[in-house]
């Protein structure tokens, strides 16, 4: 009998060691998954320039940390760009879709009957714009690109800057880039072109006499007046801006910050402005592209 | 012709006693030093005659900067009156004008903001505050800073608000115009000379 009870009694202590042993581990387990988990979530987070800031691809990139205009934007607008359902960019994406699909001409050809299947034809383009092309020995923008499309291949009249369909158009093939990193080629053929872009971004104009490096370089994170100035990239464009009621595209934006210095815009597709667009997306090579973006 | 008469005395070409050599040198050199002094009051003369509200070929009125070892300043006021800081004030905020505010902080408008917040409110960061900013510089370093501040901070983002030159493709509404007028420019100064 005494011999039985302590057998028993072994067995229970035996059990109850194990098990706690056991607990043990599978504890040590789960914290060891939910530390790699949240390793894992901050690398995410720490690569986007929404929350944390990345570093530019280029070392000579004269800004060290890049911050996507996202991070500068009020709250609620931040919220508005976060909802694909709030967003009010995506109806154009949306209508860019259809576009897309539409097709036009004598010979009844769509953007989708030469592309196919624009989330792996287009994946890149958004990018990569602006690029050198031999044809005009000029850098054309992705606007131009669709253009060029339109007329040569669709045989169609070319949609004017700033009209609905060229702004669904080039938001939805660079919607298709979202979530990757800039990275435009500034050498080669490109590089004379980049130079004159940063000679233009370096450039006092206006009467108030102020080049972009005075309010995006040197200033950005204060306010002027109600402005939270930002580094000025072009990493969410066409962008739905609150005070413009509509998507825009970044030769809009361009004329703006022209125009609020008191200087003389230029031409909206001009070569002067697509060289600057080439030269802005090199400052902000590493920023993920945010088509469409939301923008006070 | 002077210098000569001087040398010669010195010089002994003129035969005479030293006592009246002598003489004659401290002559010469009392006339020198009349003329140099004759000489000095007509260029300040001139200098005054410059400012005041005259206008040169450009347009704006004239003025003249008096660059100094430690400080370069606009003595004489653009308008020839003196300003007002009541009107100096409403410049500062209105956004078309001087739009100070864009930049400057101040503790007087953050005290009116509360109860005036669509004249005085958002002030923004960029430059320093100007509290205290009469206690820091001179009427006349102010008034050049006000005129065109790239004269001292060579590459400041703040613009020059009486200056018409060197710009790069202004907008046509504002060609050949300085963003301020001349007693505009003193109302300013004036209220930033109460900032103590
Ligand atoms: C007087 C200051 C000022 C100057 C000079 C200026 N900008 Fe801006 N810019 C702003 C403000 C204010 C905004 C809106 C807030 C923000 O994003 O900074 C803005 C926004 C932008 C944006 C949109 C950023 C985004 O995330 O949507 C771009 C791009 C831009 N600017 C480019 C330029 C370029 C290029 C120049 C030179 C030709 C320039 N800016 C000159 C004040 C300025
Ligand atoms: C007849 C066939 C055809 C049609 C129709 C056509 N494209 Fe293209 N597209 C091309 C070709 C070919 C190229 C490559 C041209 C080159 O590399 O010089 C191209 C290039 C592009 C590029 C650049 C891609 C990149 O990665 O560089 C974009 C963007 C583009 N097309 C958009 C469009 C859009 C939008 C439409 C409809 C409005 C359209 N295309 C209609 C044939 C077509
Ligand atoms: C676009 C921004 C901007 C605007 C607008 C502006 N300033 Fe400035 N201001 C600055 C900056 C920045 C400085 C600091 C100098 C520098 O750039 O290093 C400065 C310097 C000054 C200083 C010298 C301050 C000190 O402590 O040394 C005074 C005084 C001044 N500003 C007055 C004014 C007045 C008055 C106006 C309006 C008529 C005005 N500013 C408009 C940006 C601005």
């Amino acid at each position: 009998m005494f011999l039985k009870m302590m057998k028993y009694r072994f067995a229970v202590s035996e059990f109850a060691r194990y098990d706690r042993a056991g607990m043990v581990l599978c504890l040590l387990g789960l914290l060891f998954v939910a530390f790699g988990c949240l390793l894992i979530s901050q690398d995410a987070a720490a690569a986007d320039g929404r929350t944390k800031s990345v570093s530019p691809l280029d070392e000579k990139n004269p800004l060290s940390n890049l911050w996507s205009g996202f991070y500068y934007a009020k709250k609620e607008t931040k919220a508005m760009q976060l909802d694909d359902f709030g967003n009010p960019g995506s109806f154009y994406v949306e209508e860019g879709a259809e576009l897309w699909k539409k097709k036009v001409g004598a010979q009844g050809k769509s953007c989708a009957s030469c592309h196919k299947d624009a989330s792996v034809s287009m994946k890149e383009a958004g990018v990569r714009y602006p690029v050198y092309f031999a044809p005009l020995d000029r850098m054309i923008n992705l606007e131009q690109r669709i253009n060029l499309c339109r007329q040569d291949f669709q045989k169609e009249k070319k949609f004017e800057y700033e009209t609905r369909e060229l702004l669904a158009l080039t938001a939805f093939v660079r919607a298709q880039s979202r979530g990757m990193p800039v990275r435009v080629k500034i050498t080669g053929p490109a590089k004379p072109y980049y130079e004159k872009g940063k000679a233009f971004y370096y450039q006092r104009r206006g009467q108030l006499d102020m080049s972009c490096a005075h309010c995006h370089e040197n200033n950005y994170g204060k306010s002027l007046r109600s402005n939270l100035l930002s580094q000025g990239h072009a990493n969410g464009f066409p962008t739905y801006r609150l005070k413009w009621q509509k998507l825009g595209s970044l030769h809009r934006r361009f004329r703006g910050c022209n125009k609020q210095v008191r200087a003389k815009p230029y031409a909206y597709g001009s070569e002067a402005y697509v060289n600057l667009e080439l030269y802005l997306n090199w400052r902000g090579s590493g920023l993920e592209v945010e088509t469409p973006a939301v923008r006070n | 012709m002077r210098f000569r008469f001087l040398k010669s005395g010195s010089c002994g070409c003129v035969k005479t006693l030293s006592w009246q050599r002598s003489l004659v040198n401290g002559a010469c050199f009392l006339v020198l030093v009349t003329f140099v002094i004759l000489a000095f009051i007509s260029t300040n003369a001139l200098i005054a005659a410059e400012t005041g509200s005259e206008t040169e070929e450009n347009g704006l009125v004239k003025f003249q900067i008096i660059n100094l070892i430690h400080s370069k300043s606009i003595q004489h006021s653009l308008s020839g009156k003196p300003g007002n800081p009541k009107r100096g004030e409403a410049l500062m905020v209105n956004r078309k004008k001087g739009n100070c505010i864009a930049c400057h902080g101040l503790d007087v408008f953050a005290e009116k903001a509360k109860t005036k917040p669509n004249i005085y409110a958002d002030m923004g960061e960029i430059g320093p505050s100007l509290n205290g900013i009469a206690g820091r510089y001179q009427e006349g370093e102010l008034r050049l800073l006000l005129v065109d501040a790239k004269q001292i901070f060579p590459d400041t983002i703040m613009p020059a608000f009486y200056r018409i030159e060197r710009f790069t493709r202004v907008d046509d509404p504002f060609l050949n115009k300085p963003i301020l007028k001349p007693q505009e420019i003193e109302d300013i100064l004036s209220f930033l000379m109460k900032q103590k």
